[in-house]
């Protein structure tokens, strides 16, 4: 089942001359259980497509379709109360309340649900000890790590039971290991509780735990990976590489550093 | 959602909460000081006139209702007596004089007042008697006498008068006591008006063949509702005179508009230092939260949620300080000494913390406002 659709989206920003397509009529879907990496190296559009996808930014043509509604056709208030209720968000930074616990912070997306009761609260601990955080319960966001930051991010982005999950870059402050650790028990809540999930990540390596790798490039989508084998064979050249797309030449992925060459005679 | 974020957010940093609702209070302690000042000073100042017991007082034509250029006569008492709708006339003279402490103190300055016995101007007494007899020995002092020199009803005062360059002493009897009575700052001894006359600098020293000269006359009427009518009834019929009610004229006494706006203008200028002060407070504080008010517009609180959630806090620091500052300074008030002019009345200190707990959120709304613009794409860096 199709739980988000992009038709024939683009994103400009400026007019005239100054105008600038950061997203160039792409079309996707996401089905419900299904977790897609979209990468590419800075500049390509993944990050405003996100936010199209979050409903944070408006499309300048298109359609972006969640539980059914196309989002880019809704007032500010209304999407704002649609993200509430049907998208999980976890971010590179800033993800969580300062003065709320990490149990406080993963509950707030139940209150602004109305899913604040015994059984929500209940699937909060349940959540929180699935992904390692039962002694940390009372912390705050400053006593804990970034990996456990993360983690709480995750959980309060799947508590309240979303349509779609969306990650930005979840793992850019972390060391590989926790990254891994991240990325993976993000990856089986979703397939768990049978969620869409859309990850952009800059780090190629994470994209062993998706379903569909997603490349970006100059604003359209220039390559789709789903065969397992070749997900694992890019990660894998990711890995040797320490991450991806950090050799560049002029803007764009240079070839000797570009694990998607690398793995392009799969 | 308002209200759990915002209190979990005070509740959490208690520190920094609790260090801008100090500064709160302490400008809630300055206001309500100045306030209290203000009303001392102006109580002080006109206490006696305020607490007459006539609607009406007659100066010399010519005189700006001053109650030291002043003088009337017997004849124009007469005339007064004769004007249809007056109930009582009293004559009223005012001089300053210094009263000796029985223990040897320094002297008090107190405003030396003749009244006529039984008529309108003199105070009522809670202990004691009223005046008896036009000339007798009796007097009657007010509380600020009483706090200062500890007298009670049939003690003898002594008070000392310069006759040109003459010190003179007059022992008198307490005979009755009255209610704070202050006037042009000075606690009060009301004497029947021939023992004032005889006593008072510069007067007739009880020669019986003088006019007795009061300074102004209180005037009782039969229908205090017929004020403005009678007022132009008084200066048709009597010669040479002025009518104020009782508010004209204690807005009359020399320097006391100045001091009341003076005091105004200072208590505006804490008021707006307060706006300033709560204002950038949480100005700095909106400034520092961007990213999480960002996060959490993304998460799906909506611009009304934080609105609130603002302005729950604004307003909950903002009256946790004028609480703390109110309390403090009632207390502060409670203890002072009566020679200090500071009087918190319940109409002041209530007008007062209502304004500031009413202006003090106003400086920040401004920050409320920074709040409602925060992009969430922007504040997460997401913005292109």
């Amino acid at each position: 089942m199709i739980a988000l659709e992009a038709i024939n989206v683009t994103k400009i920003y400026g007019t005239g001359a100054n105008a600038i397509t950061a997203v160039d009529d792409v079309s996707l879907s996401i089905k419900r259980g299904e977790f897609v990496g979209l990468v590419g190296p800075s500049g390509s559009g993944k990050t405003t497509m996100l936010a199209m996808l979050a409903g944070l930014l408006k499309p300048s043509r298109g359609q972006i379709v969640i539980a059914g509604k196309d989002i880019g056709r809704m007032s500010e208030g209304k999407r704002t109360k649609f993200r509430g209720r049907y998208i999980g968000f976890a971010f590179q930074a800033n993800n969580l309340v300062p003065f709320l616990t990490a149990q406080e912070n993963v509950d707030l997306l139940l209150r602004l649900n109305g899913k604040f009761n015994r059984q929500g609260r209940q699937r909060t601990l349940d959540l929180l000890e699935r992904l390692g955080l039962s002694d940390r319960l009372q912390n705050r966001p400053g006593q804990l790590s970034g990996g456990q930051q993360q983690r709480i991010a995750i959980a309060r982005a799947l508590i309240h039971e979303p349509e779609v999950v969306l990650a930005d870059e979840p793992t850019a402050s972390l060391d590989t290991e926790r990254a891994h650790q991240v990325v993976q028990t993000f990856a089986e809540l979703i397939h768990e509780q049978n969620r869409a999930g859309v990850m952009v990540t800059h780090d190629l390596r994470m994209c062993k735990y998706v379903d569909r790798v997603i490349q970006m490039m100059d604003g359209k989508i220039s390559r789709v990976i789903t065969d397992a084998r070749e997900i694992s064979r890019l990660a894998g050249a990711a890995d040797e590489l320490d991450g991806g797309y950090v050799a560049r030449t002029n803007g764009k992925p240079a070839l000797a550093g570009d694990p998607m060459v690398a793995v392009q005679g799969i | 959602m308002s209200f759990y974020l915002a209190i979990k957010e005070v509740w959490r940093n208690k520190g920094r909460f609790l260090l801008i609702a100090s500064v709160v209070a302490l400008i809630t302690t300055l206001v309500l000081f100045i306030a209290a000042l203000a009303e001392g000073l102006a109580s002080a100042n006109r206490e006696y006139i305020e607490k007459l017991n006539g609607e009406l007082l007659v100066f010399q034509e010519g005189t700006q209702l001053s109650t030291t250029a002043s003088r009337i006569g017997r004849g124009s008492i007469a005339e007064l007596r004769r004007v249809k709708g007056i109930e009582a006339v009293g004559q009223v003279g005012f001089s300053t004089l210094k009263l000796v402490p029985p223990d040897g103190g320094e002297d008090i300055n107190v405003s030396f007042i003749g009244v006529e016995p039984g008529m309108p101007g003199e105070p009522t007494v809670y202990d004691g008697q009223q005046l008896m007899r036009a000339s007798s020995n009796n007097v009657i002092v007010d509380e600020g006498v009483v706090a200062r020199l500890g007298v009670k009803v049939g003690d003898a005062i002594r008070l000392k008068v310069t006759q040109g360059t003459q010190e003179e002493f007059y022992d008198l009897t307490v005979g009755g006591l009255t209610d704070r009575r202050q006037y042009f700052f000075q606690p009060a001894v009301f004497a029947p008006i021939l023992t004032w006359d005889k006593i008072r600098p510069g007067g007739d020293a009880g020669d019986p063949s003088a006019d007795l000269v009061s300074n102004i006359a209180v005037v009782k009427l039969a229908d205090p509702a017929q004020l403005e009518t009678m007022k132009t009834a008084i200066e048709q019929n009597v010669k040479d005179v002025e009518v104020a009610d009782r508010q004209r004229a204690w807005e009359a006494i020399p320097g006391y508009a100045a001091q009341q706006s003076t005091l105004t203008t200072q208590q505006f200028f804490t008021f707006f230092i307060g706006v300033l002060v709560v204002g950038g407070f949480f100005q700095i504080q909106t400034l520092q939260k961007v990213a999480q008010i960002g996060m959490l517009k993304a998460i799906g609180l909506s611009n009304w949620t934080v609105g609130w959630t603002a302005i729950i806090q604004i307003v909950t620091v903002n009256a946790i300080g004028v609480a703390i500052g109110a309390v403090g300074t009632l207390a502060l008030t409670a203890n002072f000494p009566v020679t200090v002019p500071i009087l918190l009345t319940g109409t002041a200190a209530l007008t007062t913390v209502l304004a500031l707990l009413a202006i003090g959120p106003l400086g920040g709304i401004v920050s409320v406002f920074v709040l409602l613009r925060i992009e969430p794409l922007r504040a997460l860096g997401m913005a292109q």
